[in-house]
């Protein structure tokens, strides 16, 4: 009863989502797209952080290098879009496995120290190596023509990139939920919980932190893919650090705990980035004392706080 | 030859003064259990104070040697008392988001407050120019970093092996219930020792602006070197903060002269061989 009751409001969401364009004003079909794309990359964030246990402040390489691979085979071999997002997913997950092979290494504190290291080091090749990257201007001018697999979108129209986006998101969402509910998923759960636990039950615990990662790598790459062609550039921002820094800070606002936390969060955070930029530059200081904040005090999240004053008053 | 000493002595600056820094990093982490992601902006507000308090202040150097520190040191103790307290007991992550947190507030900080700009202070007096002293020609400033950070080096072992305090403070990093059990006021000793890390940290960073291009992505740099160091060398190993330090000096100053198309991601390499070979670093302990 429960569960038909949400798949319902999902499924009006969804169609509320998809009709978007025919009655909101251009503005808010930018700010969604960026919602959904964010949420992506969040969600994939927490895939290694909420349901493996593992903090990350380098994520924004995956995204980076999907946004850059999506970039680069627009403007040099104008392949179709579909065919773009798989080799960014592929890019995507080979730099995770290249970097997780050495983070997943030691325990969380190395963990973290290292994923932020790495992510500096995939910054700052992307940044020097300008022969490729265009150095801090990016990788810009390229065209998006078809999508592929037969289907005619007339993707430069921000409308019908939208409603893309928006599919894709949900498809990959639904197959990041089925991995967390999979035994796989149950796993990297009981991982988070006592990972000297399952090691003594025999299982290779840096094997599936690993997997867990690559996992994570691949879907940002996705989102990073969808996201250059959404901004028209992929540039060095896409890769720094503070990048690394929205999924974190999502997740937080949303809730580690739940599955939609990260895609609430980024809605949350996106909004306020909207607004808080109107008035000021100094975006990232409102967000460290958010996420201040939000760790010492609310660090359910959002969702996850209201969710519990919910089912404590039934 | 010539080139090959300079690089040396390039490579023992560079390393000493990162095992000053480094070095807080470790203490903090040994005491609280906890890796500073803000250490890092830390140094560079010792930096930027110092451009404040000389550049535009007008004071001498001297001064701004003691005064920096001294006020970074005391953010630090009121950022410990107001904001980290309220994560000891949890789950590390939690300290990890805030620490985190702290590096985006002082980063932006700084930003807001100095600009995004290349800021310079110049060295004081007597410490200008170059010295041949060696047979070729060497800022003399380097060999007053080198001072500095060998001072600081010789001040902490003293201070951990032969004072009280010292002592207090490595019974508290050893077993923290143990030393709340005998009498020792723990609390008390994670403010000092907090505050004792963002000083060398600060002192670093002051030491650091007459020689190094003030801006606000000094501090990422810096911590990300202090990592590298860090896992290099081995948590919780004076020595190995020391080897690491060293050996990512001699990395940048060696690396920078003889393979400049390599010297971005010379420190990653070292740094993966060190994961792959010794991953619990050249001297450290295995943490699990």
């Amino acid at each position: 009863m429960r569960n038909a009751i949400i798949a319902l409001i999902l499924l009006a969401l969804f169609a509320a989502l998809f009709w978007l364009p025919s009655y909101a004003p251009y503005f808010y079909i930018f700010v969604a797209t960026e919602i959904l794309l964010m949420g992506l990359f969040a969600a994939s964030f927490n895939l290694i952080f909420g349901y493996t246990g593992m903090l990350s402040f380098g994520h924004a390489a995956f995204f980076g290098i999907g946004g850059y691979t999506a970039a680069l085979l627009l403007l040099h071999f104008q392949l179709p879009l579909f065919w773009v997002l798989l080799l960014s997913m592929l890019a995507g997950m080979l730099l995770a496995a290249v970097i997780g092979f050495f983070c997943v290494r030691l325990d969380e504190v190395y963990f973290a120290m290292l994923t932020l290291a790495f992510g500096m080091m995939t910054y700052a090749v992307v940044h020097q190596w300008r022969s490729l990257t265009n150095g801090s201007d990016g990788v810009a001018g390229f065209a998006l023509r078809e999508f592929g697999l037969g289907l005619d979108l007339q993707l430069a129209d921000p409308a019908v990139y939208y409603q893309m986006v928006l599919v894709i998101v949900v498809l990959a969402s639904l197959a990041l939920y089925l991995i967390t509910r999979s035994p796989f998923g149950l796993l990297l759960r009981a991982i988070s919980e006592n990972a000297e636990r399952v090691a003594f039950c025999g299982i290779n615990v840096r094997r599936y932190r690993l997997l867990s990662f690559i996992i994570a790598g691949t879907f940002a790459g996705l989102a990073g893919g969808l996201f250059a062609p959404f901004n028209r550039v992929a540039n060095p921002d896409m890769v720094h650090w503070t990048e690394s820094a929205q999924p974190v800070l999502m997740t937080i606002l949303g809730g580690a705990g739940y599955f939609l936390g990260p895609y609430f969060g980024a809605a949350v955070f996106v909004l306020l980035e909207t607004w808080i930029t109107t008035y000021t530059e100094q975006w990232m200081l409102f967000l460290g004392v958010i996420l201040a904040i939000m760790v010492i005090f609310f660090r359910r999240g959002i969702l996850g706080t209201i969710l519990d004053w919910l089912l404590r008053r039934q | 030859m010539e080139s090959f000493l300079a690089a040396l002595l390039n490579g023992l600056e560079i390393g000493l003064l990162l095992f000053v820094i480094a070095v807080g990093l470790n203490i903090i982490f040994g005491v609280l259990g906890v890796i500073n992601f803000a250490h890092g902006g830390l140094y560079m507000l010792g930096a930027y104070l110092t451009y404040t308090l000389v550049s535009r202040g007008g004071l001498p150097f001297w001064p701004a040697l003691l005064l920096a520190p001294l006020a970074v040191a005391i953010l630090a103790i009121v950022l410990e008392r107001l904001v980290l307290r309220h994560v000891y007991g949890r789950h590390v992550t939690d300290s990890l988001l805030l620490t985190f947190a702290l590096l985006l507030i002082i980063d932006d900080a700084v930003r807001m407050i100095w600009g995004s700009g290349i800021q310079v202070v110049t060295p004081p007096p007597g410490l200008r120019g170059a010295t041949s002293a060696l047979g070729f020609s060497y800022p003399v400033y380097s060999f007053f970093v080198m001072g500095v950070a060998i001072a600081v080096m010789a001040a902490l072992w003293l201070f951990f092996t032969r004072t009280r305090a010292g002592r207090v403070i490595r019974a508290a990093a050893i077993d923290r219930d143990m030393a709340q059990t005998i009498g020792i006021n723990v609390p008390l000793v994670i403010t000092g020792v907090f505050a004792l890390g963002a000083w060398m940290a600060a002192l670093a960073g002051v030491v650091a602006a007459p020689m190094r291009a003030i801006n606000p992505g000094m501090g990422d740099r810096i911590i990300i070197d202090s990592f590298i160091v860090v896992v290099i060398g081995g948590l919780g190993s004076f020595p190995g903060t020391l080897a690491g330090a060293l050996v990512l000096g001699m990395i940048y100053a060696f690396g920078g002269r003889f393979l400049p198309e390599l010297n971005l991601v010379l420190p990653y390499i070292g740094m993966a061989l060190v994961l792959l070979l010794r991953p619990q670093g050249l001297m450290g302990r295995r943490t699990g």
